[in-house]
């Protein structure tokens, strides 16, 4: 038992080790997951992209036709995990080559592929992904916004709405529905398009935090060719869930403060005359979240361990998401605590630590819901990896158009 | 990367899993708590027949020379038995006691008699609801006999040898030490006590001017102690898990079986996210104890927080699925005939054996902040 690599997987390490050190930009201002353009980071973005797409490593796992490495899982692991000892500006691709272009690459043909395919890969061109609607959450086939033929094109008229990056984005994968006359998963057809095509109106999200990371995105006749229809009419779930499946793959929770912040934290402040640390609560809560923290670090060797043998991760794998979640906002709320009223500030130039935990706790609000609600995340567990049975569901056989949409 | 255990163990694990299917199914675990058997002596031998009370013992010793690893997957097996078997005493606790703090003569004395099954053996830290430390240990040492109480002492009804920890005023340092005593002997009285795991015997032990032979450990007692009970979390950690799996099978089985309002319950969100957060409860606790074993294997420097973190995880999944095993079941789960008690009863014996888990919590604490100082 150990975490070494195999030979052949130190020597992938040390031929990434070299290509880092002679091309990645050791500039802080590049630092890091960004999903903001301002202040240059998309150009500096793509420029990384591009040299990491010439020398194989920006999709390692994909076959060597559309510009991958053939190589293996642990390959792109280890070579993600010397990147992250650079500051360089990821994120922006994230969507497209972690869900978009894959949808593509299974359902698109030849000649869409050879089109499409290198130009993400390269960062020339950014995709996004337009599933989620108003109405449509976490029952993602719920959907409303539709789309009717018109020769051979398709007109699409609704709204999407959490669309990362939906305004410099070039390219989007939509669901839409094309026939309510029959039950929900029935009636869904899936298409890529040309986020410039006209009808097409952006509006950036203000979320509590006061950031602004999505869209919402408005479809006014948007005229799109049906030769951009991926699947046959009304099999757009099946392709969706070729998207969804790289979904777990492709979000995450981003780093956090975990215990190592709050133990500093609780060194500093002080309760009842004596510091924090010397809180037995305070203890408890650090070693509850310790035993957390390790155990999701501890659940993810044992996964790369299937992947160094070649075998696919075992279902402990879907526990990360549900657990960090959760443990990103209680632990921010419990440091906030520590700084009695103090605990409310959030300027960085006032706030203990910077207000990290006051950011987080903001921002952790939208991490349990993203990409999985925990109450989803906890039906996959209880449903994929456990075999409970499906809750009861009034809407699988009704059509569409029948089912109750208020109260 | 290769944060598992080999095809070598898994296959140990196979087989000791399916002797104990066949050998020690639930309604041995209810004979033993429905009589005034301490413990079941056809498994036991069942397991000394396999080898496995010589695990960890060297080869020079009659033992099968493996490792803690081996000890970690049979723990597992043990746990989802629910054996009632004195293995954790035998095995872990009194075995590793010996071959770290044993003399020579003591070490070829008993192990190959705790290899062989010949004897069982226990070990015996606490004396009362008080917690022990350093200076409170009243039991104490001298002129080659031990006087005091020591209670609650698991298989201390029958078991043959107890490794004692003791006041040695003789001694430098703290004063702790630990000392071998047969327990067949007119100077110690044994009193069998009432327990909430009736498939787990615990006696009280009493010593009055007992034969003891004294250990070879060091001026820091204490800290010698302390390296027991961190092997001991690892282990138990172990048995744990696999207890709580079996609570979390359980579970998934009834959801599936039992129907209400015209459905299975397992259909229920209330249901599912419950039996969803067992299985959480039970990865996260799988994969710090697995770091725990690496560490025992390793004697790395983190085995200290390794074992403490392993036994907070496990502690709190096999806890939980324990509980919720039966809150799962509904009424029938509270009945006597029922087997959701038998992991009930049992995750309170594992998770007190080794002390309370706030204290470990706090020496998890403890181990962060001098790692963070270095």
């Amino acid at each position: 038992m150990d975490f070494n690599d195999t030979p052949e997987e130190n020597s992938f390490r040390l031929e990434v080790r070299e290509w880092l050190k002679n091309n990645a930009n050791q500039d802080k201002k590049s630092s890091g997951y960004v999903l903001d353009e301002e202040d240059g980071a998309l150009s500096r973005a793509r420029e990384w992209q591009a040299k990491k797409a010439e020398a194989g490593y920006a999709a390692i796992t994909w076959p060597e036709e559309y510009g991958g490495l053939g190589g293996t899982s642990i390959q792109s692991v280890i070579y993600s995990q010397e990147e992250a000892k650079y500051s360089v500006p990821t994120g922006f691709f994230d969507i497209g080559l972690g869900m978009c272009i894959p949808t593509m690459m299974a359902w698109a043909t030849k000649e869409q592929n050879e089109r499409f395919v290198e130009p993400a890969l390269y960062g020339k061109e950014i995709w996004c992904q337009l599933f989620s609607e108003p109405s449509a959450g976490s029952d993602v086939a719920g959907i409303r916004t539709k789309a009717e033929k018109d020769g051979d094109d398709w007109i699409i008229n609704g709204q999407k709405v959490w669309t990362s990056g939906a305004h410099y984005c070039d390219f989007g994968i939509i669901v839409v529905r094309t026939d309510p006359n029959v039950p929900k998963h029935k009636g869904l057809s899936f298409f890529f398009l040309d986020m410039k095509s006209p009808g097409i109106e952006i509006k950036p999200i203000r979320q509590i935090s006061g950031g602004s990371n999505f869209n919402e995105v408005f479809f006014t006749d948007v005229r799109v060719p049906d030769s951009q229809r991926l699947g046959e009419v009304g099999e757009g779930w099946k392709v969706a869930l070729t998207t969804l499946m790289n979904e777990r793959l492709a979000i995450g929770v981003p780093k956090s403060a975990d215990y190592p912040s709050l133990t500093q934290l609780a060194k500093d402040v002080v309760l009842n005359n004596k510091p924090a640390i010397k809180n037995d609560l305070v203890r408890s809560k650090i070693a509850d979240w310790y035993v957390q923290s390790e155990g999701l670090k501890y659940t993810k060797m044992r996964s790369l361990t299937s992947l160094s043998k070649g075998e696919t991760p075992g279902p402990e794998s879907s526990i990360g998401k549900v657990v960090s979640a959760p443990k990103m906002q209680d632990l921010a709320s419990f440091a906030m605590d520590l700084q009695g009223a103090a605990g409310i500030l959030n300027d960085p130039d006032i706030a203990l630590m910077h207000s990290i935990f006051q950011n987080q706790w903001m921002s952790a609000a939208g991490y349990r819901i993203a990409g999985g609600t925990d109450e989803i995340l906890r039906n996959i567990v209880a449903e994929r990896v456990l075999g409970l049975p499906q809750d009861v569901r009034v809407d699988k056989t009704a059509p569409f158009n029948e089912l109750a949409t208020s109260r | 990367m290769n944060f598992d255990f080999s095809e070598d163990q898994k296959l140990l694990k196979e087989q000791v899993a399916r002797y104990l299917s066949d050998n020690c199914p639930i309604e041995v675990v209810r004979g033993v708590l429905e009589s005034d058997d301490y413990y079941s002596s056809s498994v036991w031998k069942g397991l000394v027949d396999l080898g496995l009370t010589g695990t960890t013992i060297p080869e020079e010793y009659g033992g099968l020379g493996l490792g803690p690893l081996e000890l970690c997957v049979i723990a597992e097996e043990i746990g989802r038995a629910s054996a009632p078997v004195p293995f954790s005493s035998s095995v872990y606790l009194a075995t590793e006691a010996l071959k770290l703090f044993g003399t020579d003569l003591q070490k070829e004395n008993w192990l190959p008699k705790l290899a062989s099954g010949e004897i069982i053996g226990t070990f015996a830290l606490p004396e009362s609801a008080i917690e022990p430390n350093a200076n409170n240990i009243q039991c104490s040492f001298s002129s080659n006999a031990i006087s005091g109480v020591k209670m609650p002492i698991p298989d201390g009804s029958y078991a043959d040898i107890c490794i004692t920890v003791v006041k040695n005023k003789a001694k430098g340092g703290d004063g702790v030490s630990m000392a071998i005593v047969p327990l067949d002997n007119s100077n110690v009285t044994k009193k069998s006590l009432s327990t909430l795991d009736q498939t787990r015997n615990h006696a009280e032990l009493t010593f009055n001017k007992a034969e003891a032979d004294l250990m070879n450990n060091s001026d820091d007692g204490w800290s010698d102690v302390q390296q027991i009970l961190d092997i001991g979390a690892v282990l138990i950690a172990f048995e744990q898990i696999g207890g709580a799996e079996a609570s979390l099978s359980m579970a998934k089985e009834y959801a599936l079986d039992r129907f209400a309002f015209g459905r299975q319950i397992g259909s229920y969100q209330a249901i599912k996210h419950k039996l969803a957060d067992m299985y959480i409860k039970i990865e996260l606790a799988k994969s710090n104890s697995y770091f725990g074993a690496m560490m025992l294997n390793d004697n790395g420097s983190d085995l200290k927080i390794a074992a403490a973190a392993s036994r907070v995880a496990a502690t709190d999944a096999f806890n939980y699925a324990a509980q919720e095993n039966i809150q799962t079941h509904g009424g029938i789960g509270f009945t006597w005939e029922a087997n959701t008690q038998f992991y009930y009863r049992r995750s309170q014996v594992l998770g007190l054996a080794l002390g309370s888990i706030a204290s470990w919590k706090d020496k998890l604490v403890t181990q962060l902040e001098e790692k963070n100082i270095n």
